[in-house]
């Protein structure tokens, strides 16, 4: 179970974000979690909605490189070490993290977005333990 | 000084018929030595016999950068190879360079110019000239290093890349004069007035060149360094820096006519213009004889003044460069052709091939950014994805031009794509006037 989430690559120069956020609004698309990853001169910007597919059509036809990739959604049990056993799982697997954000979204535990170069694996492994993850479907 | 005044001041008469003289004997050679030509004379109807003078010239037909791809490396040599002693080639060219082959003969007059433009410049057998070009098949260490020998100067053969060893021996060994390239002769201005080291020089001129520069620059080297700066102007493929220089009036850069016959073209049209027109530089060869060029495109826009110099020489001095009727561009001494970026851009996978060349001049040194646009396919959602390509790119064309560019990742179509390649430039150095 994974979600769809969007991400668009923004360079990094004034109100360039603020751009791009106008556009999705005016295209009503629901922004769910948000979370920038930049550098010096350019930013990736991740995004999680209800509607990826038409979320990702505007900002093409915005002329944005955008697309979809498939991420863990992982709701860490508010726990001290919840956390790093997740993590721990993940890499005594062998499999490698390429970046985690939280989610702002609303009910039990921390939700997290976990992006791995296995994620199916890796998804397994999490449910395994009895750790509770998020589909499309549960995204409000 | 006037270092061989028979020839830097020879009446224009004297010296059209020495031009004609030399230019049938030219004609004569090439045809009969160079295959290539051959077939171009033929091909236009011509026979050596047709030359008879310098009014001819019009006849014969333009040698380019690409007859000089199209016969590497040593299909323009007019010489057997046991008297060819040297080899040079252009800068920051991919595939195949562009070669120039000297015979003895070829080294000998390349030396007298440069001690000629050197002289000019107020050097002579008592100065300690530094030479900071690089030494190798550019043709600026070693043309410089012989033409100051030849003067009788002492050289140090700095080469480039060590500043801090330049400036210890400019100040250990009372060095007078420097030849390198403008933008480096300000960098090493900038050191010596942060170390607080300018009143310990005993620097007096400074022969700059290998890039276009500007009035400007010369007014702050003289201001900054206490010195007077001249522009030597030169190309490997004529056969390096030499061809012509400013004397101390700078009106122009005086062009050894006796070796070099310069006259000014349309580009568009190809014709030969009248004297004094705006146009393209075309230079011929008339004294080299491992690889003489005939009608040589330099590419290069300017206009010839043939009046008689206050200085006293009456050889021709070409006018401020103008631009270049090609796309190419001189980044700190490197030519760097567009369409070489964009070869490399195509071999980069997820690239578009748009992209745009920034280049400017940061505490004069020039610097090339390369703005590419992340294509759709490309694009990830992972930061390392997208700096392995800016790394990619940057090796490539490390590769294909010479020089470390900043890659700057743009979006698509966030730079304005145009049909000509030419506007795939932006050269904020504002070179040429």
């Amino acid at each position: 179970m994974f979600v769809k989430q969007i991400s668009v690559f923004l360079e990094n120069t004034e109100g360039r974000l603020d751009e791009v956020l106008k556009i999705l609004a005016q295209g009503g698309i629901d922004i769910l979690s948000a979370s920038l990853a930049d550098t010096m001169e350019y930013g990736v910007l991740r995004l999680l909605s209800k509607e990826p597919d038409k979320a990702k059509q505007i900002l093409k036809d915005a002329g944005f490189a955008a697309r979809i990739d498939d991420v863990i959604a992982v709701v860490v049990p508010d726990a001290v070490g919840s956390l790093a056993k997740v993590v721990g799982m993940i890499h005594a697997a062998g499999i490698n993290i390429s970046y985690i954000y939280g989610l702002s979204i609303d009910g039990e535990g921390a939700p997290i977005a976990i992006k791995t170069d296995d994620n199916a694996k890796a998804e397994a492994i999490i449910k395994a333990a009895d750790v509770k993850t998020l589909g499309m479907e549960d995204l409000q | 000084m006037i270092w061989n005044e028979a020839k830097e001041c020879m009446s224009r008469d004297e010296l059209e018929a020495l031009q004609s003289a030399r230019l049938v004997k030219q004609v004569n050679r090439v045809y009969h030595n160079v295959e290539y030509y051959r077939k171009k004379m033929q091909a236009a109807g011509l026979e050596p016999g047709d030359i008879k003078g310098i009014e001819d010239l019009d006849k014969l037909p333009y040698t380019t950068y690409q007859d000089l791809r199209d016969t590497y490396p040593f299909g323009l040599a007019a010489a057997p190879r046991s008297e060819l002693v040297r080899v040079h080639a252009s800068s920051g060219t991919t595939g195949k360079p562009k070669i120039a082959v000297y015979t003895r003969r070829d080294i000998d007059i390349w030396a007298e110019c440069v001690a000629r433009c050197l002289s000019m410049a107020g050097i002579t057998k008592d100065d300690i000239i530094q030479v900071g070009y690089g030494y190798g098949l550019f043709t600026g260490g070693l043309g410089a290093h012989y033409g100051a020998e030849y003067l009788g100067a002492m050289v140090l053969p700095m080469s480039t890349g060590n500043t801090q060893k330049l400036i210890d021996m400019m100040i250990d060994c009372d060095v007078t004069s420097i030849a390198c390239t403008p933008s480096y002769l300000l960098h090493v201005a900038e050191d010596l007035e942060k170390a607080g080291l300018v009143d310990k020089i005993k620097l007096k001129s400074a022969i700059c060149g290998a890039e276009p520069w500007t009035d400007e620059m010369r007014d702050q080297m003289e201001a900054r360094l206490h010195i007077k700066a001249f522009d030597i102007y030169g190309l490997t493929e004529m056969m390096g820096p030499g061809v012509a220089c400013d004397c101390e009036y700078h009106k122009g850069l005086h062009i050894w006519e006796d070796h070099f016959l310069p006259e000014i073209i349309d580009p568009s049209t190809l014709k030969q213009l009248p004297k004094g027109s705006d146009g393209e530089l075309v230079i011929t060869n008339l004294t080299k004889e491992g690889m003489p060029l005939i009608r040589y495109r330099t590419k290069d826009l300017t206009s010839i003044e043939y009046d008689k110099c206050e200085c006293g020489r009456t050889m021709a001095r070409i006018q401020r460069f103008r631009g270049r009727s090609d796309d190419m561009l001189i980044i700190r001494g490197v030519n760097v052709f567009p369409s070489q970026v964009e070869a490399a851009l195509l071999t980069v996978e997820g690239t578009t091939p748009h992209y745009m060349l920034v280049v400017d001049r940061v505490d004069n040194t020039d610097t090339l950014e390369v703005q590419v646009e992340v294509a759709e396919n490309f694009f990830t959602d992972e930061i390392k994805s997208l700096e392995k390509l800016s790394k990619t790119v940057h090796d490539k064309l490390k590769m294909a031009i010479g020089l470390n560019a900043k890659v700057k990742l743009v979006e698509p179509n966030g730079l304005e794509h145009f049909d000509g390649k030419s506007k795939h430039v932006t050269d904020k150095r504002k070179l040429y006037q």
